[in-house]
């Protein structure tokens, strides 16, 4: 039975192929209404100037009814090249790149043209684009820097919220690093090439790429997009605030804020970096591999004493944390059932991340707090899983009295078959 | 096992003049058997002992009682073996949501003064449908459907369809 | 004593007591170097009996539900008193059981006891055995946690493999085209009252056929016997035969408890209707060498599904291996030999196929 099914399906798939096939050219062929000459010859043309229908489909701007003329010019209904790429016929050729912020911004500009396609849509575009680090080499004449196109593709341009989209969250960095991460196209710019690499380690790649969190940042996240410049030594901040915005509020209260500022200090890049921000770990706070605050401060000075405190608090609670897992994992490794205080190790964990967030107060009482929250917490879990191997202690106890009195029966019954055979 | 020993009883049974003494066989087996008998029926007995918790709950756990909140405030309850978060909300509606939140996994709570749920951790905010309003949490918080029956809140799981 | 005494004797005067056990007294054993494979049966039993006690006492707080059935299994380990325990030997029993059963099985086989006029007790054996893998395969399901779920799952998929039958007989499995509550409630159904009904009824039988035609010797023994008539020997079932199995129950007994107390059953996690299957789920290892075979039928065979050709070839099988004793001939030594080769073939590739299927990604 399942295996005519099967057949069934496979002789209608090509059918079911062809009718949506035809449906949608046949929907295409309404859409357009008038002929379009263009593609007859450029999707046959080579790369540089071949679109075929395939990919103009993709194209949003073909999906809302605009066509090669839009942006182009000249007359589609004409099968004769030079009539249809007739400068009378309002053929504009190639666009310039120069040109091309303009062309795209004389509709996307234009709120109440935009208006009739998708009203929520932003025009400011091109204002934004005019005051990014792009656009304004652009107006100097470098016109090596990324225009429109560049970033949103050309002729299967996708609207970003599509996942196939160059523009699409998870694509952005990719994006970007077509040209920030090739030394030849930087060569004149003296910046360096390894964003894109460093970015790849961090822990907001991390979430965006492997965890799929569409909300963790990626370039444009803090540089901008279309007015893409890069966050200014002051600006950091408030420029990573928007998420992390705990600790924000403590690092403008805190002696570090205003010490950065004077000496002119990125504030968070200073500890984190800016592109392979890595997930922060206590070694940070340490003087090993990886800490940063010795770099600036003297050691024994008060404030290695205070680092030195807040360290071994949030040490204290991670090894109290860890403890108390194991117990429970053993208990429960053991048939025990400790849920509740594996519940309650939610509660211990959520302290120490609290008390790691506490941490850009750079105060050692704001840190104590949420560690000794947590504390309390972690060592009742782990008093929970002693106590369930204490139960499980006495389990075998039962367990050996039970086996010793089988013990008993046994060699008594062997005696008694003993006897009575005998 | 059984090839090496052509008969059975006969190769270990104790020869006459190791033969215990009279009776004491019978004690052996009796203790024996009264030992067994009680490492049986003790747990059997302790098992029949009705436990304090009436149950577990299941898909859906009593969260609270009816006056266990007052209107705007919210209360954390163990919904399987996660945190769930019961609002009663100052125009006296009852909504539950997971207390997990979806950024990294900390404990929700309501916060009477914003009117919204808060994760204490990473200051993310979810509105009283669960959904992700500020902050890091990428994703909006499960939300569970509240039934009020008798002076019992009952939440159950939501089930789609 | 006297008390004691009277009782029996009250009770004796109005059931005839001593004519009902008249025949216990009389029976007898016979005893031989393979004697020991006489205990399976019985242990089989005992650990039958554990499974029907420990089972009646779940019973007081299990609740089969899609809702709760986890829960309430959670409870019983957690929160009653030596429900852990309880749990635990059930579990543990259960699957002793099915090993002393198919021990058993071999057993009989070997030592050639499904020989004429056995042929029957034979034939209620491997029914009952098929029984108590039901026991197991719908037992399994009950805490309702994730591999139970997806085994059931895979399990009553391949009964709907089968042509024409097969899909009726997994909606009624099922009670739907899923898995779901209503499988558990259904399940719960067979495992405490349809299947101990059938059980208990075939148990009688094949205890009475056992008790009306007396253990079976082996073929090797009874020449050995029929040439040296003074070397037959034998034992009183009651008390001599009772007191050594009882020896065995008591042996089992310490096991189960050991086994309970120091490796208790897990109780995984709860199961989640719209989870995607976790990679490589198997069933219970004691439906692994027939799943493992019918993983290795590849997908096409001639023009048929591969799938469909294992599944009544095991059908086919089953039917032929309950059989068994009516291929045996009078005519001994030509039919006596395929058998004992059907069955070490047998032995053999149950073992390997349960041995790979666990090996086995």
């Amino acid at each position: 039975m399942a295996m005519l099914q099967s057949k069934s399906h496979a002789s209608a798939f090509p059918r079911c192929l062809l009718a949506t096939s035809l449906l949608l050219l046949a929907a295409s062929l309404s859409h357009a209404q008038t002929k379009n000459s263009c593609l007859d010859c450029h999707s046959a043309l080579p790369a540089q100037l071949g679109v075929t229908q395939e990919q103009f489909s993709h194209d949003v701007h073909e999906q809302k009814g605009l066509t090669c003329v839009s942006c182009h010019g000249g007359d589609p209904s004409s099968d004769d090249p030079a009539q249809a790429m007739s400068r009378k016929a309002g053929w504009k050729g190639p666009i310039e790149r120069r040109q091309i912020p303009q062309l795209c911004g004389s509709c996307h500009s234009n709120p109440d043209f935009m208006r009739r396609y998708n009203p929520g849509l932003r025009t400011d575009q091109l204002a934004q684009y005019h005051t990014s680090v792009h656009g304004k080499r652009l107006a100097a004449g470098d016109s090596k820097v990324a225009v429109c196109t560049d970033c949103h593709g050309v002729h299967d341009l996708r609207a970003p919220n599509d996942p196939q989209s160059t523009v699409y969250a998870t694509n952005v960095a990719k994006t970007c690093s077509h040209c920030h991460s090739d030394a030849h196209t930087m060569a004149g710019y003296k910046i360096p090439t390894d964003q894109y690499a460093k970015y790849t380690t961090s822990v907001h790649s991390q979430a965006l790429m492997v965890r799929g969190d569409l909300s963790a940042p990626t370039c444009t996240t803090c540089h901008g997009n279309h007015g893409a410049a890069p966050p200014g030594v002051a600006s950091v901040p408030q420029v990573c605030s928007t998420c992390h915005v705990f600790q924000a509020q403590m690092y403008e209260k805190s002696s570090h804020k205003a010490a950065f500022d004077s000496a002119k200090l990125p504030g968070c890049v200073v500890c984190h970096e800016n592109h392979a921000i890595a997930h922060p770990t206590d070694a940070k706070l340490g003087t090993g591999p990886g800490a940063v605050c010795m770099q600036c401060h003297t050691p024994g000075d008060r404030c290695d004493q205070a680092r030195e405190q807040i360290l071994s608090q949030s040490t204290q609670l991670d090894t109290a944390i860890k403890a108390a897992d194991q117990e429970l994992a053993l208990a429960e490794a053991s048939g025990m059932e400790v849920s509740e205080a594996r519940l309650g190790q939610n509660e211990a964990r959520d302290a120490l991340t609290k008390a790691r967030v506490a941490v850009h107060s750079f105060q050692v009482k704001e840190v104590s707090a949420n560690v000794q929250a947590g504390l309390k917490t972690a060592n009742k879990d782990l008093a929970a899983g002693q106590q369930a191997m204490v139960e499980r202690n006495h389990r075998r106890i039962g367990l050996g009295l039970s086996l010793l009195a089988i013990a008993i029966v046994l060699p008594g019954l062997w005696l008694y078959i003993g006897k009575i055979e005998k | 096992m059984a090839t090496s020993e052509h008969q059975l009883p006969e190769v270990k049974r104790p020869s006459a003049t190791t033969l215990p003494r009279r009776g004491f066989v019978e004690a052996l087996l009796g203790t024996g058997f009264l030992a067994t008998a009680a490492a049986f029926i003790y747990p059997v007995l302790r098992y029949f002992v009705p436990p304090q918790a009436v149950d577990l709950g299941g898909d859906s756990v009593v969260a609270a009682k009816v006056g266990d909140l007052k209107p705007n405030s919210g209360k954390i309850f163990r919904f399987g073996s996660r945190p769930g978060l019961l609002i009663l909300s100052a125009d006296g509606q009852y909504r539950a949501m997971s207390a997990v939140c979806t950024h990294l996994s900390c404990t929700v709570q309501y916060r009477p003064d914003l009117k919204e749920v808060w994760c204490a951790c990473h200051n993310g905010k979810y509105g009283l449908d669960g959904r992700n309003i500020s902050g890091p949490p990428p994703r909006p918080l499960l939300a569970y459907d509240v039934q009020v029956r008798g002076d019992e809140i009952y939440v159950s799981q939501r089930r789609e369809g | 004593m006297t008390v004691l005494q009277n009782v029996g004797n009250w009770l004796s005067e109005r059931l005839e007591w001593e004519e009902l056990i008249a025949p216990l007294k009389k029976k007898t054993v016979p005893r031989h170097r393979l004697s020991y494979w006489y205990f399976l049966g019985g242990i089989t039993l005992f650990l039958f009996i554990i499974q029907v006690l420990t089972g009646i006492l779940l019973l007081l707080y299990y609740r089969p539900g899609a809702s709760e059935a986890f829960e309430s299994v959670q409870y019983i380990m957690t929160q009653v008193q030596f429900g852990w325990l309880i749990r635990s030997i059930h579990s543990w029993s259960a699957n002793l059981m099915i090993f002393t059963a198919f021990a058993h099985m071999f057993s009989v086989l070997f030592l050639k006891a499904y020989r004429k006029p056995r042929e029957l007790t034979w034939v209620t054996g491997v029914v009952l055995l098929v029984l108590v893998m039901g026991f197991g395969f719908s037992g399994y399901l009950l805490p309702w946690n994730t591999l139970a779920f997806f085994a059931t799952k895979v399990g009553t998929d391949i009964a709907g493999q089968v042509p024409v039958i097969g899909h009726p007989i997994m909606v009624f499995l099922r009670g739907g085209e899923e898995v779901t509550g209503a499988t558990l409630t259904r399940f719960f159904g067979f495992h405490v009252a349809v299947l101990p009904g059938l059980v208990f009824l075939l148990l009688v039988i094949h205890l009475l056929f056992v008790q009306r035609q007396g253990m079976s010797v082996p073929p090797r023994v009874e020449k050995e016997w029929e040439e040296n008539p003074a070397a037959r020997r034998e034992l009183k079932f009651f008390p001599n035969f009772a007191l050594r199995e009882l020896m065995a129950w008591y042996v089992g007994l310490g096991v189960l408890g050991a086994l309970a107390a120091l490796f208790p059953w897990n109780l995984g996690v709860k199961a989640d209707l719209f989870a995607s299957a976790p990679a490589g789920i198997k069933p219970e290892w004691y439906f692994l060498f027939m799943f493992q075979a019918l993983k290795l039928i590849p997908s096409k065979i001639w023009f048929m599904d591969g799938e469909v050709v294992g599944i009544l070839t095991c059908a086919l099988v089953g039917l032929l291996w309950m059989l068994l004793p009516f291929f045996e001939s009078d005519r001994k030594a030509r039919s006596q030999h395929w058998i004992t080769g059907i069955s070490v073939f047998a032995l053999i590739f149950v073992v390997t196929m349960s041995v790979y299927g666990y090996v086995a990604k």
